[in-house]
């Protein structure tokens, strides 16, 4: 019988300090045994819990799209006690991913549709994958417009920056970085929260266009007005919930709303799923 | 299935020989309480009780439980990886758990064993464990268990199920499993179970308590989830979690390294929806911060979303122990017929 609670073993191949605070950092693993990353196929959307052995596990987006192969990326902020001690790791240093879990963007629903995704601050990671994803030449022609928006509190607190920058040159993605204010005298993009900007820059909602919402709670509840306002139906607003989880199968009993588990039955939900809900997040 | 008679002498020389190929467990008084344990040598289970203290579900799913080992040496080669734990091969059987708890492994089964995924330790526990069930012909006052899918001589989840008589024992073999129980302890004087089905309905008169969940499955979730007797349910709630640790339908569970030096165990242990740290993210957000919400998440686990989500009926045998040891008397059988006959303004 397998094991579904046994983390493959993983080597930290490279950590990356994201942001100025240093509380964001992106650790790529390398499978200690190759087949294992056949094994953990996954879809952007879906996440992992990241074992640090001695400390215990953690549920992460995975970062990495699909399509980038030899290692996975995940970007954790230093917040508890795992997350803690896996900011003082370092390259070289084992530890265990456990994975994939949990649902994914709706990819096949999302087939030669307008695609538009909407982050802020440190929830971009699995929208950094979809990205990704998206603009793989083998992919791209799968999907219309694509529309990015992206805010974090100053420009040093962006994820992935050189990346955003390389898209900003792209013609087949239309980028909309912001920031919510900005002392830079050199900043050439956005200023303002990421609701006011959606409403400036997003394609109005239709049958053709889905959004992908993921952000905390305050960037949420301001952008969904907005959403509705632009004439998004809540059956093509796509969220990511976060929740507190420990085994991450559906099975430990701790990361429910309603009925449905966040971990196994999410954590990707409609608005008009979540509508069917309790609010108990 | 076949009956079988046990007198008294070959009921004791049977259970020294199950001991001798089982890890046998059955009840025995503790102090003031009854509870399940392991039988050493020469002690016999001690059906002089209605029900124990605990329901035996510990000993399928212990309270706290290894699942892997792992060293930080790095002088080792395997260090930082995590290793399971060999299993217990020794198959066990219980004797004597009463059918309400039995039937509760039943519900517990639907988490645990699902299609996507098979929970390792409490599958290999379930199935290398037979179950002997001891019919109640003097329940308590508080059992509710046939209106809430089970009953004092249910067969459900049991390998073999007892029935006292005066001076011996009708054991009636239900599972393959059960039969070779019965063959292991030598218990094999074929008899005539007839009786056994009026002595099932004179119990089941004996069971006063009822609750209604006829109306469970037609109320959507978020009318129930915003009704108003929360907050009433949970005034005198003290979130101490014994409803749930007595509980032989809770399963939530945590999973938590320990360290000593440079080995360590990753442990699972039994947790509660009682317990703020439950859901406390790390950021500091609790989205069940209050303990009406916490309060509300057991009833409406058990009584709604399970019903749902399995298409099936409560999570809740009617055992009666949540109810019988609440220091402050919530009585699910209260908030199962608030719940079931609540009615919103449309």
């Amino acid at each position: 019988m397998q094991n579904p609670y046994l983390p493959y073993p993983v080597r930290i191949d490279e950590i990356i300090t994201e942001t100025v605070d240093k509380n964001l950092k992106t650790f790529r693993f390398v499978f200690l045994n190759p087949e294992d990353e056949q094994k953990f196929a996954y879809k952007a959307g879906q996440f992992a819990e990241l074992s640090v052995t001695g400390k215990g596990e953690i549920p992460i987006g995975i970062a990495s799209s699909p399509t980038e192969k030899g290692f996975v990326k995940f970007t954790v902020n230093k917040v508890g006690l795992v997350s803690s001690c896996l900011h003082t790791m370092k390259a070289g240093d084992i530890m265990g991913i456990r994975g994939p879990l949990g649902n994914w963007y709706p990819w096949e629903a999302l087939k030669g549709k307008n695609v538009v995704i909407i982050g802020g601050g440190f929830a971009f990671t699995t929208l950094r994958s979809s990205i990704v994803y998206m603009l793989d030449p083998a992919n791209r022609k799968d999907f219309k417009d694509i529309h990015v928006i992206y805010g974090a509190r100053s420009p040093g607190m962006l994820l992935y920056r050189s990346e955003l920058a390389a898209w900003e040159q792209r013609d087949d993605i239309n980028m909309h970085i912001t920031v919510d204010a900005s002392d830079d005298p050199d900043w050439k993009y956005n200023v303002g929260f990421v609701p006011t900007i959606t409403e400036q820059k997003a394609p109005p909602g239709d049958a053709d266009t889905y959004a992908i919402v993921c952000g905390p709670p305050i960037m949420i509840k301001f952008t969904q007005p907005v959403l509705d306002k632009l004439n998004y139906a809540h059956d093509h607003i796509i969220m990511s919930l976060e929740m507190r989880m420990k085994c991450g199968i559906g099975i430990c009993g701790r990361c429910n709303i309603g009925k449905e588990f966040v971990c196994k039955d999410g954590p990707v939900f409609t608005l008009s799923q979540l509508n069917q809900m309790p609010r108990e997040y | 299935m076949k009956v079988v008679k046990i007198d008294k002498q070959k009921w004791t020389e049977g259970i020294e020989a199950l001991k001798r190929a089982y890890r046998l467990y059955g009840p025995v008084k503790e102090d003031r309480f009854y509870n399940f344990t392991l039988l050493e040598k020469g002690v016999p289970p001690d059906f002089n009780f209605q029900n124990t203290r605990l329901s035996p579900k510990t000993i399928i799913y212990p309270q706290t439980e290894v699942m892997f080992h792992y060293t930080l040496d790095e002088s080792r080669e395997d260090h930082h990886i995590l290793k399971e734990v060999p299993g217990d091969a020794v198959p066990k059987a219980i004797v004597g758990i009463r059918p309400c708890d039995a039937a509760a492994f039943l519900l517990v089964k639907r988490n645990f064993d699902t299609p996507e995924y098979r929970d390792p330790y409490w599958v290999k526990a379930y199935e290398g464990t037979t179950l002997v069930g001891l019919a109640c012909r003097q329940p308590c006052q508080t059992c509710f268990c046939t209106t809430a899918g089970c009953g004092p001589f249910s067969e459900d989840g049991l390998d073999v199920l007892l029935v006292e008589e005066t001076g011996a024992f009708l054991a009636k073999a239900i599972s393959a499993k059960g039969e070779a129980l019965l063959k292991t302890a030598g218990w094999g004087e074929a008899a005539d179970g007839g009786p056994i089905a009026a002595m099932k309905r004179e119990a089941e008169t004996r069971i006063r308590s009822t609750v209604h969940t006829d109306r469970l499955a037609q109320k959507t979730i978020p009318e129930l989830f915003d009704a108003p007797f929360w907050d009433d349910v949970a005034f005198s709630c003290i979130n101490c979690g014994t409803c749930t640790y007595v509980c032989p339908t809770c399963w939530c569970f945590d999973i938590q390294d320990e360290v000593s030096g440079k080995s360590g165990l990753r442990m699972r242990n039994w947790d509660s929806c009682m317990f703020p740290l439950f859901t406390f993210h790390g950021s500091g957000h609790n989205p069940r911060n209050n303990k009406t919400k916490r309060v509300r998440q057991r009833f409406m686990h058990k009584l709604k979303y399970y019903v749902d989500k399995y298409s099936s009926g409560i999570q809740c045998v009617g055992c009666g122990r949540c109810i019988r040891q609440c220091p402050v008397n919530i009585d699910i059988r209260r908030v199962c017929e608030l719940m079931n006959s609540y009615e919103t303004c449309r």
